[in-house]
């Protein structure tokens, strides 16, 4: 059964700062997430003082208060944070804003995200303590303290249990250096990375290597959503949303590890029922943004999401399936967090907006149906799938 | 243990201001896997919680659990994340074990030997005592080496 927001709600403008090398944006934290609203807001032609919602997740420090006062928003409405950590929020975020549409409790909403971490504290650097309790209590000691050191354990396990080999890996990160070659805003933009580049270099924490691992980046980027009837006469051919869903499999957060689907995006009951409420196919889906916190989390979910048989990863998880030109599964065609830019996947909702309106630098022919998968592995996680006006 | 496997100055883990996991730490210390078991259900839990996940009953007791497990996944790590891990010039290796002995609840640790030494999963594996006696605070915490 189709959930009640199928093609009620477009995609109206999509904005971005420039995308800056960790600790590089030469603006505060804070301006950076108006700037990428301003652009969003002038990209859906509107005066950005008609936005009466914000949304966003993973605990944005810029709250919807302090940027309503500074850019003068008439009535604020509605101010949503999405629960959880990492970049599991991104796609939980863009329903929620456009649920409140539906609802009628707001009419125009923002989702956005803003880094700069530099200015804070780093997501892979171990906080200082002398001492440590609760879930971190059981990893810790263990020296168990970065996202790629609490993720690595979840893919080495799925690699053990379906047989996966690392050169699958290998080929989802190819994928995502391969497109960020043609798009001038990526931050690896003119670093192409090869097989030997590859396999060269060093090991994080095994099965990870470098170049498995997502950046740190600073910026901004900004959805602006409204109604799909106003969307019809704004400047940019609407890209609607069909459906987004959240949560996590039984059990998911048991501590220290004890998930009993352990081997796991957290897909694994989310995406049935994205596919289910979208009122779409996994056979449907056209190009696919997966967030890549690490390749492994972009493994379980292309499989979890049905796009790739586990059995058949080694097989199918080449480059040439997964460019934007003429591959079987266009995966990260801006070149996403490994390769674009490490904005929490808010740049991965934005490309699959370009890529039902035509407009991205690895441009996929004729794309009606776009899916997004946000941060895997933590918990909650989300995905959601945007449609041209041909899917309605 | 004279020596232990990572390097000092990583964070001493303590029990919640709740003490909800005082007796694993303290278990710990007197070298026993305490772990919870229902007393409405039956059930096995760690790690620990206020409530039963099957039952919801709140009468929960904490058992010793068998120092054997087998392991269920494992990462070697190389990039030093915290800085009083830099002094190890070597990767280390973290597993998770499962206790089949205990509901197949599981625990990270370290496994012991050569940090190079290839890991297979399923392998049988028994648990390693490491005490921070000295440290302030003091804590014990479980590795496993390969039977
Ligand atoms: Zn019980």
């Amino acid at each position: 059964m189709t959930n009640g927001i199928r093609g009620k709600v477009a995609i109206a403008g999509i904005g971005e700062t420039t995308y800056y090398k960790h600790g590089q944006a030469p603006d505060s934290e804070f301006k950076l997430a108006l700037m990428a609203i301003l652009a969003a807001a002038e990209d859906a032609g509107i005066d950005a003082r008609e936005i009466d919602g914000f949304c966003s997740y993973s605990n944005d420090r810029n709250e919807p208060s302090r940027l309503s006062a500074a850019l003068g928003i008439k009535d604020l409405k509605y101010s949503v944070m999405q629960w959880g950590g990492g970049g599991g929020g991104g796609a939980a975020a863009v329903g929620t804003a456009a649920a409140a549409i539906a609802a009628g409790y707001a009419d125009c909403v923002v989702v956005f995200r803003s880094l700069a971490q530099g200015q804070f504290q780093r997501f892979g650097a171990a906080a200082p303590a002398k001492t440590v309790q609760g879930d971190n209590a059981y990893l810790f000691p263990y020296g168990l303290f970065s996202p790629a050191q609490r993720f690595a354990m979840k893919t080495m396990r799925f690699m053990h249990d379906h047989k996966i080999e690392r050169p699958a890996l290998r080929a989802l990160s190819m994928a995502s250096y391969h497109h960020a070659q043609a798009n001038p805003r990526a931050v690896m933009h003119g670093r192409p990375l090869t097989e030997e580049k590859y396999d060269n270099s060093r090991w994080i924490v095994e099965p990870f290597r470098l170049f498995d691992c997502c950046l740190e980046n600073d910026g901004a980027a900004a959805l602006i959503l409204v109604s799909a009837e106003r969307a019809k006469d704004m400047q940019h051919k609407p890209t609607y949303l069909l459906g987004a869903a959240q949560g996590s499999e039984y059990r998911n957060a048991a501590p220290a590890h004890n998930a009993p689907t352990y081997a796991s995006s957290s897909f694994t009951s989310v995406a049935p029922r994205l596919y289910e409420n979208a009122g779409i196919k996994p056979g449907d889906v056209d190009v696919v943004q997966s967030y890549e916190n690490f390749t492994g989390g972009v493994l379980m979910s292309l499989v979890e999401h049905d796009l790739v048989k586990a059995e058949e990863a080694n097989e199918f998880l080449k480059l040439e399936n997964l460019v934007a030109d003429g591959g079987k599964l266009p995966l990260n065609t801006s070149g996403g967090n490994l390769a674009e830019c490490y904005m929490h996947g808010l740049e991965l909702q934005i490309e699959a907006v370009r890529q039902i309106r035509g407009t991205s630098t690895a441009q996929v022919p004729k794309v009606d149906v776009s899916l997004v998968c946000a941060g895997p592995m933590v918990t909650p996680v989300s995905s959601c799938v945007f449609g041209s006006e041909a899917t309605l | 243990m004279s020596q232990s496997y990572l390097p000092e100055g990583l964070p001493a883990p303590i029990p919640e201001g709740d003490g909800l996991s005082t007796p694993y730490w303290e278990g710990l210390k007197a070298e026993k896997l305490m772990v919870q078991k229902c007393n409405g259900c039956g059930t096995h839990q760690f790690g620990p919680e206020w409530i039963c996940h099957k039952c919801h009953s709140f009468d929960i007791s904490w058992v010793e659990a068998e120092g054997k497990g087998t392991i269920y996944s494992w990462e070697r790590a190389w990039h030093p994340v915290h800085p009083a891990l830099r002094a190890r010039e070597e990767p280390y290796i973290v597993v998770l074990v499962e206790l089949a002995g205990a509901g197949n609840v599981r625990m990270i640790g370290n496994l012991m030997g050569d940090p190079h030494q290839d890991v297979v999963i399923g392998s049988k594996v028994e648990v390693v005592f490491e005490h921070h006696s000295d440290n302030d605070p003091a804590y014990t915490l479980a590795h496993w080496k390969v039977v």
